[in-house]
């Protein structure tokens, strides 16, 4: 199952796992990264709270933890080279996983319609 | 942006030809200006650095100044009792950087003055660009008249490749050596061509009929050597090349001490010199030549890869409480293929060989203090 959110981020679904990233409009409006900070492993995040940054040469953006949960793993490939998000935003340049408790908070979330709609692509 | 604001922004005469070449528009000093266009900041960086860049700077100020009575030398005599620059030894057909400081020695703006012969062309930010209007016509009005050309374009080409570009229009521009400035005819139209720019490469500025501007602009990017490149990039070259940002790295509580630009006042000005003085804020600034001035712009490399950014502020360790300096300028270098920043210390940790710690997202992270510029500039003097 995939979703997105108004932030431009895409979460994709795997039972108690989400995985999180930013769409391709996102790293379009952003422009070439060259730095991705991720969270800790082991860290509680709650939704709406800052998870990580992207930046730009021009620019700091935050991104959003989507959901509450752990983060259980993260894209370590993004530390040598940020412009995977640019290049491959919706596969290898996914930001981190969290193990998700809540599995209602899904429910809140846009799908791909929605989404596309929302950036006026529909 | 506002729908309010949008009424109010000016446009540049090659407003056109950005949204045709696909450009990202953003509002800039009351102008809608090109941020970037579809390749993007890196590659507009690194390609004004490969071969060459065209930027839109028409938002600046152009200006003209004559004296009322006598000619360039009366001129010359009357800015310098608003610069602490030597104007009258500027040589006809020479360019030269300048301030145009206040009382309290603080920086109102920074220019670029040329000798025309006839004439001093000056050309001022565009974010001061009226304030400067309206100070300069009250300070030189007894001596001088000031004409403002907002029917002048400005563009500036930029890079290893400039001069054979520009060449292909006008062979005498080969001749030309930094700072120098002539005017010339390109397609038949009359300009004034300046051997500098803002990025540390070599190249030129363009001062052209604004109608005529367009033709100028399609005309050099016909050129394969030649990109459009928006003020994204622009940043980024100025900040490897270690030149100020008016209103981020300069502005009015700034002195050219403190901002390490003493090398732009010539010794006619300074203590001792045959004009010495009688510019505004000259006790303080002669005061700082002699004595040195409490904080210093420094260069500033982070230790890691995270970019530090205007308003981060430095401390000498990872626990004081008490900032010793801030962050005017930051980002990520394309040719350093590093972050990098100025910004200003106090005189005593200016000149210590020990990082200082940027605050970043309530972390400290270790800065090394470093010579600027960060990229060689690479001048045709």
């Amino acid at each position: 199952m995939l979703k997105f959110t108004r932030d431009h981020e895409w979460i994709l679904i795997e039972n108690d796992s989400a995985t999180i990233g930013i769409t391709q409009h996102a790293q379009e409006q952003l422009g070439d990264l060259v730095f991705v900070q991720l969270p800790k492993p082991g860290a509680m995040l709650q939704a709406g709270g800052a998870a990580a940054v992207v930046e730009s040469v021009k620019a700091a953006s935050d991104v959003y933890a989507p959901v509450n949960g752990e983060v259980i793993e993260v894209n370590q490939a993004l530390t040598d080279n940020p412009a995977l998000v640019n290049s491959d935003p919706m596969k290898a340049g996914w930001l981190f996983k969290l193990k998700v408790s809540d599995r209602s908070q899904f429910d809140k979330l846009m799908d791909e319609q929605a989404y596309k709609s929302m950036i006026g692509q529909s | 942006m506002s729908a309010t604001a949008d009424i109010a922004l000016k446009r540049t005469p090659l407003y056109r030809l950005h949204v045709e070449l696909g450009a990202s528009m953003v509002p800039f000093a009351g102008y809608e200006m090109p941020v970037r266009y579809p390749a993007g900041i890196l590659k507009e960086h690194l390609h004004t650095r490969a071969a060459a860049g065209l930027f839109d700077v028409s938002h600046m100020g152009q200006f003209e100044l004559r004296a009322k009575r006598g000619g360039i030398e009366q001129a010359a005599r009357a800015l310098e009792s608003v610069v602490p620059i030597d104007v009258l030894g500027l040589a006809k057909g020479r360019q030269r950087y300048a301030l145009l400081t206040n009382d309290q020695g603080g920086i109102r703006d920074d220019l670029m003055v040329a000798n025309l012969g006839d004439r001093v062309v000056i050309v001022a930010n565009a974010a001061c660009k009226d304030d400067d209007e309206a100070y300069l016509r009250r300070a030189l009005a007894e001596t001088c008249d000031l004409r403002r050309r907002d029917d002048r374009a400005l563009l500036a080409l930029q890079g290893p490749t400039a001069e054979s570009v520009l060449a292909a229009l006008s062979a005498g521009v080969r001749t030309l050596r930094f700072l120098d400035v002539r005017e010339v005819e390109l397609l038949g139209m009359p300009c004034v061509i300046s051997r500098s720019g803002y990025t540390g490469e070599d190249g030129f500025e363009i001062s052209v009929p604004a109608d005529g501007a367009e033709a100028l602009a399609r005309k050099l990017l016909s050129n394969r050597e030649v990109a459009p490149v928006g003020l994204g990039a622009r940043d980024s070259l100025r900040l490897e090349a270690g030149l100020c940002l008016y209103g981020s790295d300069l502005d009015t509580q700034t002195t050219p001490v403190e901002a390490d630009l003493q090398w732009s006042i010539q010794g006619s000005r300074k203590a001792g010199g045959s004009r010495s003085g009688g510019f505004p804020g000259a006790p303080i600034i002669l005061d700082q030549l002699a004595n040195g001035a409490p904080r210093k712009r420094v260069g500033l490399r982070p230790q890691g890869r995270a970019p530090i950014r205007h308003g981060a502020q430095l401390f000498v360790d990872r626990t004081s409480d008490q900032a010793i300096g801030l962050v005017t300028s930051g980002g990520f270098g394309p040719s350093v293929n590093a972050p990098i920043a100025m910004g200003y210390v106090t005189a005593a940790a200016a000149v210590a060989s020990t990082p200082v710690f940027a605050e970043l997202r309530g972390e400290r992270v270790p800065v090394n203090l470093a010579k600027m510029p960060f990229v060689a500039n690479r001048y045709k003097r």
